[in-house]
């Protein structure tokens, strides 16, 4: 074996794989394998794939099945952690059992990056991240998600309460 | 009366390879697709057997944009040639022996001229302006060296070609391309007297088509479009085409010169009544043409392309020299053995 000039050992090809035929052979092999393999394509949109619950999806906020009532009190939290200034939160005074609750919650979702901060900071388990990732808008006005977009049932959003209790 | 059964034998086998065209696209994603752990399109149509409508539709949609300063009549003519060639060398290929349509006996080949074999060089040489005139003709540096590199590319190859090609004229002793098929449906198939002659023609063929492993000139990453950058709509669907038409073209040689074209070796074709007998070997051209088809889409999905000065490198240095050992090889045998 001889010394390249930056000191690398220089090998050379062996006379087998110089002549390139035998090597066009068994590369032709390799494809006719993989032609007769079994396909697995997901036909979508007719198949789609669920996410599992660790999949951080777009935040949603979570309404309890009993009452009909956001968890969500307004604090802001999520609001000052979020690394794109997404959120917006207004708070405004009620009736119900709790000080506060968010007057206008709207999450822009062209801003949002689906990091989980909103989620990981909230001190209500009140935004979580959903399963839901395919969004699409016709027009920047749309993607501004407001509570009507943003308010979910509980019992829709089990998988993700259920990661949540055992990891975090 | 011969002229309208020509003009008939014309009008069919240009639709019928215009359509096998279109399909043959649609046939080269799908076997690509199958090659790399995918299947290709399915959508439009069952199987995605549609797929090729909606490709001529939207080609033929598309805006044609020629560039300002571009020779506008070259950059027209130019995929005109391609097509014209390519489907021009179809027509002394025989597709059977003959039929027999109301007393008649029509041979199924369009045109026996008794130069066959050289015609279709003839062709094969022509080919080279279409690439080169477009290449001219879009007034753009890539354009220009693709279509430099290209025709350099086809042009040495053709040596090699036309040299591999003279082993089988040695064999057989006729440029008539019905009469060498006749020879090899008599005796065994022109591949076992000359498997060197076989390999310096299949590897010829795919300089001269452009395919990989020796499509620099249309490589993407290289040259964008190569020669064909500057096209768009039906005049880039065109070239296309016209690659197509060669691959079917050499397909079909191969098919022909080596192995024995519509013959199979223990049939008894004049124990069949003619028409029967026409179909069974039309049905055995198309099939073998059908695999050396999917033999260059195999190719090309297996290896990777050359470099253009190891293509150049090899087509002087290698297969050139290769030829002429054939030569020297089947001179020698011929003198032996007969």
């Amino acid at each position: 074996m001889q010394q390249n000039r930056n000191g690398r050992i220089k090998k050379k090809m062996s006379l087998w794989a110089r002549l390139y035929f035998p090597e066009i052979i068994r590369g032709m092999s390799i494809t006719i394998r993989a032609f007769f393999r079994p396909k697995f394509v997901r036909q979508y949109p007719e198949e789609r794939w669920v996410p599992p619950p660790i999949f951080r999806g777009r935040p949603v906020l979570v309404v309890e099945d009993e009452t009909g009532v956001e968890r969500c009190v307004a604090c802001g939290l999520c609001a000052r952690v979020c690394p794109p200034l997404a959120i917006q939160v207004q708070a405004a005074e009620t009736e119900l059992d709790k000080e506060r609750y968010p007057e206008l919650f709207e999450i822009n979702m062209l801003r949002c990056i689906f990091c989980g901060f909103c989620e990981e900071v909230c001190p209500e388990e009140a935004i979580i991240m959903s399963k839901d990732f395919e969004l699409t808008f016709t027009d920047p006005e749309d993607a501004i998600y407001g509570k009507d977009k943003l308010l979910i049932p509980a019992s829709q959003l089990k998988d993700r309460l259920g990661f949540l209790k055992q990891y975090r | 009366m011969i002229a309208i059964v020509a003009l008939v034998k014309i009008i069919v086998l240009i639709l019928v390879i215009l359509g096998t065209v279109a399909y043959l696209v649609l046939l080269e994603r799908k076997v690509s697709a199958y090659m790399q752990d995918r299947i290709g399109p399915n959508r439009v149509g069952p199987k995605g057997l549609l797929q090729p409508v909606a490709d001529i539709l939207k080609l033929v949609l598309k805006e044609l944009i020629v560039p300002v300063k571009a020779n506008r009549f070259v950059h027209a003519l130019a995929p005109v040639i391609s097509i014209t060639v390519a489907l021009s060398a179809l027509a002394v290929i025989p597709f059977g022996s003959y039929i027999v349509v109301g007393g008649q006996k029509i041979n199924l080949m369009i045109a026996n001229v008794n130069v066959g074999v050289l015609y279709i060089l003839a062709m094969s040489s022509l080919g080279v302006y279409g690439i080169t005139l477009s290449g001219w003709a879009s007034n753009n540096k890539y354009s220009l060296l693709g279509g430099l590199r290209s025709s350099a590319q086809m042009i040495s190859y053709e040596l090699s070609l036309g040299l591999s090609i003279i082993g089988v004229l040695m064999v057989d002793g006729t440029l008539r391309l019905d009469k060498i098929v006749e020879a090899q449906s008599r005796g065994f198939w022109n591949i076992i007297y000359q498997p060197l002659g076989f390999l310096v023609f299949v590897v010829a063929a795919f300089a001269e088509t452009n395919r990989l492993p020796f499509d620099l000139p249309e490589a993407e990453p290289e040259l964008v479009g190569g020669y064909h950058t500057e096209y768009s709509g039906m005049r880039w669907g065109l070239f296309f085409l016209s690659e197509y038409t060669n691959v079917i073209v050499s397909s079909a040689l191969m098919a022909t010169l080596y192995f024995g074209g519509w013959s199979l070796p223990f049939v008894n074709y004049s124990a069949m009544q003619p028409n029967a007998a026409a179909a069974v070997q039309v049905v055995t051209f198309l099939a073998k043409t059908g695999i050396f088809i999917f033999i260059y889409m195999w190719i090309r999905w297996t290896l990777p392309r050359f470099r253009y000065d190891q293509l150049m490198n090899l087509g002087w240095k290698v297969w050139l020299p290769l030829a002429f050992l054939n030569l020297l090889g089947t001179g020698a045998a011929l003198l032996a053995f007969r």
